[in-house]
């Protein structure tokens, strides 16, 4: 029974699922809540820029881009025309999908720094647009976005809900709709894996001539998870649009793709706990840091350094194996 | 004998007790001053004197007895100039620490991202922020102590009215502060009477605007220039119009007045003009104008303290910092709802940026008037009126 459990591809999603609906119970504060939900919005967006640089192996440096262009569709298209939140969401997701099907075809013909330097170009482009279209953006002083409501039914996170006749804050619902959400992301990806757009993905991964030699349409599956990771990172901009209430174009800049990026190599490519876990660590450590901020650079320096020094695969790939090699020891012992 | 001294010790012992408590109970409860500001990176010139400033007097206002016999704590956070941190920060303040009131938000983009937070928690936000849409449309929790970048591109025009100027170029960053500068002035031009025939902007990074410059000159009918931005762009730009040799008149906006400018621009800088806070020039205020005192006792205590030369930035903290308290005291509690009435209700709070005149429908409570025309000659400030 424990040992299916253990070769079961979908265990760690129920791990997953007790620890995030766990931690309400050590959760002091609603700004705890508040913390918790932007990490699980971030954890969903490295999720899908998992697949694409973790699984594809292809690197992607405009990522903010489109967790940008999600973010302010969604703003423009609820707060100035009126959309409900959800249509605007799924449009924007479409609209981000095509740009990064339409970019997608020709830059992911390039390999190494070269795909690096166009995507790169790819998120620049998309950051200044956004501010310099401030008509529409409102500039680098950013902009106001509506709630996020459904149907009529507004979620804010200062609002009081009842749900099967208990009394929820709304900064502990908006923490559950996001976990249930993250769960989704990470089911959908694992599934993708599983699939055999999964098993091409890592073909590639090993060798692009490999792959094509025996028969992978390198393009298109290359492509098709680029959109897929675009997508992922569109709807996640969408929910943190609404979720925030104001949002500025630093979210679109180069600084944000590096550090989703940082997330997906500190956490452990290629490991969707992993990525999540580098979220967790990139989105906290900032605020632990809070308390002595001259060497707060420094600090964060030197430990994504520690991270690629002694733990070149991430942190969770590493401490799952130094596990595995202590049960197989001692499993070996007895 | 025995019972008596029995007696006076359980009366001492009472006494202790209930001094004891009360004092205990006073010191429990100091009054906390929730911020976040712009410390370090791009906006640390503006974050770093106000952090100076809060720091200073909070310890100043300590040392005198407190506010409402409590002491003050400031609880303080560094957002880099990054707006999602700065709504972090401010969650953290209003639902972790629990402050009483927040004084900061260094940048537009900083006090926005904040905005919905402060008001949907119902928190008492002094900003120390520039742009005119903090304020307009009024915000029931949000108030501000710069005078707005709408007021500034008001006294420009005034001032350039007055010297019979009818068409001016107009070359802007595109930063936040020069782009809302921008609008700023492109809507307020016509209430002067004044075109702005010639509309030109540069990147903050860019490091030679002299294409855009020559643009304005070759353009008929330029009577003036006015350059709106901040960081070291206006410095090049001045560098780069003296070197094309320009004989314009020439403006810049509040964002440069600091004595580094000067530094940065050097021999450049002679002849142009700029409205600014009264803090730059204390000495040349006439007697008996009525911020010159305060403007003074702030300089000399910023300077004796720090060791550095103080700024027009570290003013709006000063002023953020005394109207809290002021409407505090006002209030005789820290109940939010009371605070806020009694910071709406401010009158003739005379301060280091202006005299600030609060209303329901006016969270500044500045004019344009507050700002002052200076020009830069011989490589220092001089008061025009």
């Amino acid at each position: 029974m424990f040992e299916r459990f253990l070769n079961w591809r979908m265990n760690y999603v129920v791990v997953l699922a007790v620890i995030v609906f766990a931690i309400p119970l050590v959760m002091e504060n609603p700004f705890y809540y508040d913390m918790a939900t932007q990490i699980a919005i971030i954890a969903a967006t490295v999720v899908g820029l998992n697949l694409l640089v973790g699984y594809a192996g292809q690197i992607s440096l405009g990522h903010a881009g489109f967790y940008g262009i999600g973010a302010y569709f969604s703003a423009i298209a609820t707060t100035t025309y009126g959309w409900p939140p959800l249509l605007a969401m799924i449009v924007a997701a479409a609209v981000v999908g095509l740009v990064a099907y339409i970019v997608g075809r020709p830059i992911l013909k390039l390999k190494g720094h070269y795909l690096s330097m166009a995507t790169l170009a790819v998120g620049f482009i998309i950051a200044i647009i956004i501010n310099n279209e401030g008509q529409m953006t409102g500039g680098p002083d950013g902009m106001p976005v509506a709630p996020f409501s459904l149907f009529g039914w507004e979620l804010s996170s200062f609002g009081l809900y009842s749900f099967f006749g208990m009394a929820v804050p709304g900064h502990v619902a908006w923490y559950l709709v996001m976990a249930v959400i993250l769960l989704i992301a990470v089911i959908l990806a694992q599934n993708i894996i599983d699939s055999p757009l999964g098993r091409a993905l890592r073909s590639i991964h090993g060798s692009e001539i490999a792959a094509r030699t025996v028969g992978v349409d390198t393009a298109r599956y290359k492509s098709l998870v680029f959109v897929i990771s675009a997508i992922y990172a569109s709807v996640m901009g969408s929910i943190f649009a609404h979720f925030s209430g104001f949002i500025t174009p630093a979210i679109a800049s180069f600084d944000y793709s590096i550090v989703l990026i940082t997330m997906v190599v500190l956490g452990g490519m290629a490991s969707p706990m992993g990525v999540i876990l580098g979220a967790v660590a990139l989105k906290l450590l900032p605020q632990f840091l809070a308390g002595f901020q001259e060497y707060e650079t420094a600090v964060f320096g030197f430990i994504l350094m520690a991270t690629m020094i002694f733990m070149p695969k991430g942190f969770y790939p590493t401490a799952v194996n130094f596990v595995r090699g202590k049960l197989r020891k001692s499993g070996g012992e007895a | 004998m025995a019972k008596k001294s029995l007696m006076r010790r359980v009366g001492v012992l009472a006494a202790t007790l209930t001094t004891s408590l009360l004092v205990s109970a006073q010191a429990a409860e100091p009054i906390k001053i929730g911020s976040f500001l712009s410390v370090t990176g791009p906006a640390s010139f503006l974050g770093d004197p106000e952090l100076k400033t809060l720091e200073m007097y909070v310890e100043k206002i300590n040392e005198d007895g407190g506010v409402l016999g409590r002491q003050l704590e400031l609880i303080h956070y560094d957002d880099v100039g990054n707006a999602s941190s700065a709504r972090n920060f401010a969650g953290r303040l209003i639902r972790s620490d629990q402050v009483d009131i927040i004084v900061g938000g260094s940048t537009t983009g900083a006090t926005m991202a904040a905005v919905p937070l402060v008001e949907q928690a119902g928190m008492p936000f002094i900003s120390l922020a520039g742009a005119v849409t903090i304020v307009d449309p009024v915000k029931k929790w949000v108030f501000k102590t710069p005078q707005s970048d709408r007021m500034a591109a008001e006294r420009i025009l005034w001032d350039m009215k007055r010297r019979g100027f009818d068409k001016i170029g107009l070359i802007s960053g595109t930063g936040g502060f020069g782009a809302s500068g921008r609008k700023q002035t492109l809507a307020v031009a016509e209430e002067y009477g004044i075109e702005v025939v010639a509309d030109e902007t540069y990147s903050p990074s860019d490091s030679d605007m002299t294409a855009q410059l020559t643009n304005i000159r070759n353009t008929d009918g330029v009577d003036a220039v006015l350059n709106f931005g901040f960081g070291q762009g206006p410095a090049i730009v001045t560098k780069n119009y003296a070197a094309l040799d320009i004989q314009l008149p020439f403006y810049q906006s509040h964002g440069v007045a600091s004595d580094s400018f000067l530094e940065l621009a050097g021999g450049a800088a002679e002849g142009l003009r700029l409205p600014a806070s009264p803090l730059l020039v204390p000495e040349s205020l006439p007697e008996g104008d009525p911020q010159k005192p305060v403007v003074q006792a702030y300089k000399e205590a910023y300077e004796a303290h720090w060791d550095s030369s103080v700024s027009t930035f570290g003013g709006y903290a000063y002023d953020g910092l005394m109207l809290a308290v002021q409407a505090i005291e006002a209030a005789g509690s820290t109940d939010k709802e009371a605070v806020r009435e009694e910071l709406e209700n401010i009158m003739g709070y005379v301060g280091v940026t202006g005299i600030y005149n609060m209303g329901p429908d006016d969270h500044n409570g500045l004019t344009p008037e507050s700002f002052r025309i200076l020009e830069v000659q011989g490589g220092d400030w001089v008061l025009v009126e």
